[in-house]
């Protein structure tokens, strides 16, 4: 089935999707701030952003998008509990230092999060690997080991075992491949896995 | 660029201090419309040595505003006035006291920058204007646009505290103590009554070249002056500018509204009212917040506290800390990407201002 795009991305047009109009969203990771925007505009929503590099940042404000500079893992712990709607986390998760304690804040000043990231098990890693022996480089993943900004890298099927292992309840789960959505053996032909979760109900 | 010069007198201002002064005037300019439903003026504060002339030819922020430019007077009616305290045009010690019909000198009464901020509320009430869309300073204009969002909230959509802090480091006030030291040290200064004769001169010049030292980086001096010597004074580059912004500065500013207002911006300190967080709590007004690599005299730090803060209650605000090598100087003059920042955060102030309008319209 195929999907369309925001910005020539699927995943965003995923997410687009999933968040509902006139809520409080946070987008971390959120580069030049397109879904923010692309947000803000279809969806009214109350829009606000967490990126590193100083020139996504002026390009994110200058559109209109409320970004602060700064880094995300330490960003996480300033705001109060449950402040948003929905925390984004679009292609970064990968990139974090501590993913599970990034998960674990979304979950704690969002009530919703929403996560995207490259499926490490799709057959083209698998293949690559095997056949190189070598640290998986494709199109997915065209970094060499040694500057690449992925420093964790996780399946779609090591996201449903941590969240079930965490007690998370996955409300949505997509898979895309290029531009189309995949339904069968995700953890084989997903490129990129979207989740949508919320946090452990307590008793 | 409709560009108009004004005064206006008020007949009393309350200070912090207790004193009444009465009456206070007021310099100001303003540039660009007003609109029919008065919701386009920004208000812009200028920093310690500033004046009101803040857009036009020679204009302290004349990069910034003008038609097409950050603070765009094509579309936004810009306002600045002089600070209370100040010696272009608003009163301050070197004004005559009603009392005496002498100027007033150390008799002034001492100001604050809230003094400063209540002044302007009587401005922007004498124009009609009941809620200005953004507020806007660097350095001590930062101070006082923060203090407008805290005093105000309700009077001010957005703010824009640039290259500011809630309150003044060790080092600042160090800094700002050496200049005062200077001026007091002058003979000349005789206790602050100089107005019948000679200008401290070479003390309010002293104060000043410190003054732009610390505006400066190690590499923005390095790469203006370096070791050059210039020719035929056997005298450093750097040593000639700092005698010619010395020299310049004393044609123009008054030594006692130095010692008033360096005073004001040190004693200012946003968190005796209380945590920033608690003082953030429930203010509805936006925030840009920027601050420059290497500027240590307002260092970054300074401005991710206002940051952390506003986001502790999540307060809708923009932080970015811009790369240049000119240090507190830029905010005044690497201005293209910040004037870029200000046009996208008050374009979208604008739409959210409007969409909010609408929403009250239909209800």
């Amino acid at each position: 089935m195929g999907v369309r795009d925001i910005y020539g991305r699927s995943d965003y047009a995923l997410i687009g999707e999933l968040v509902e109009p006139r809520t409080r969203v946070l987008d971390l990771g959120c580069g030049e701030g397109l879904l923010l925007s692309w947000l803000k505009e279809n969806k009214q929503v109350d829009a606000r952003g967490v990126e590193m590099v100083s020139a996504s940042v002026q390009k994110a404000i200058a559109r209109g998008v409320s970004v602060y500079q700064g880094d995300l893992e330490s960003a996480l712990e300033d705001y109060p509990g449950k402040a948003f709607d929905y925390v984004i986390l679009s292609q970064t998760l990968q990139e974090t230092r501590h993913p599970l304690r990034v998960l674990q804040g979304m979950l704690r000043i969002g009530k919703k999060a929403i996560v995207a990231f490259p499926n490490f098990g799709h057959w083209s890693m698998r293949l690559n690997h095997l056949l190189t022996g070598r640290a998986p480089k494709t199109d997915l993943f065209p970094h060499e080991w040694f500057d690449s900004p992925n420093i964790h890298f996780l399946t779609v099927h090591d996201f449903e075992l941590l969240a079930q292992k965490e007690g998370w309840h996955i409300e949505r789960r997509m898979y895309l491949s290029g531009h189309n959505q995949v339904a069968t053996l995700p953890n084989l032909m997903a490129e990129v896995g979207v989740f949508m979760f919320s946090g452990a109900s307590r008793p | 660029m409709i560009t108009q010069a004004s005064i206006v007198t008020f007949d009393s201002l309350e200070l912090d201090c207790g004193v009444t002064l009465a009456p206070v005037t007021c310099a100001y300019e303003t540039y660009g419309t007003l609109n029919e439903d008065k919701s386009n003026a920004i208000l812009v504060e200028h920093a310690f040595s500033g004046d009101a002339h803040a857009g036009g030819e020679g204009g302290w922020w004349n990069n910034m505003i003008g038609p097409g430019k950050g603070f765009d007077t094509d579309k936004h009616f810009v306002i600045c006035s002089n600070v209370v305290g100040g010696c272009r045009g608003t009163t301050g010690p070197g004004s005559l006291n009603p009392a005496t019909g002498c100027p007033w000198g150390m008799a002034f009464p001492a100001i604050t920058i809230s003094d400063m901020v209540r002044l302007q509320k009587k401005l922007i009430d004498h124009l009609g204007i009941r809620r200005l869309l953004a507020v806007a300073g660097g350095s001590m204009g930062g101070m006082q646009a923060l203090e407008w969002a805290v005093v105000y909230p309700d009077h001010v959509l957005a703010a824009l505290p640039i290259a500011t802090t809630t309150r003044h480091s060790a080092q600042q006030i160090a800094f700002n103590e050496v200049g005062r030291q200077a001026i007091m040290a002058d003979p000349d200064w005789n206790e602050g009554n100089y107005y019948n004769g000679r200008p401290p001169a070479r003390g309010l010049s002293v104060a000043r070249m410190v003054g732009h030292i610390t505006y400066m980086s190690d590499e923005s001096m390095r790469q203006k002056f370096g070791r050059r010597v210039r020719e035929g004074q056997n005298k450093f580059e750097v040593e000639s500018y700092l005698h010619y912004r010395g020299s310049q500065f004393v044609d123009r500013f008054d030594a006692n509204s130095y010692l008033y207002i360096t005073r004001a911006m040190d004693s200012y300190d946003l968190t005796q009212r209380g945590a920033l967080s608690t003082l953030f709590e429930n203010i509805p007004t936006r925030f840009l917040v920027l601050s420059f690599t290497s500027d240590w005299l307002y260092p970054s730090y300074q401005s991710l506290e206002i940051v952390s803060a506003l986001r502790s209650r999540n307060c809708d605000v923009a932080y970015c800390n811009l790369t240049s090598h000119y240090g507190h100087d830029a905010f005044l003059v690497e201005v293209d990407e910040q004037a870029e920042l200000v046009r996208g955060f008050l374009a979208s102030t604008l739409r959210e201002a409007k969409a909010i309008g609408t929403a009250h319209g239909r209800s």
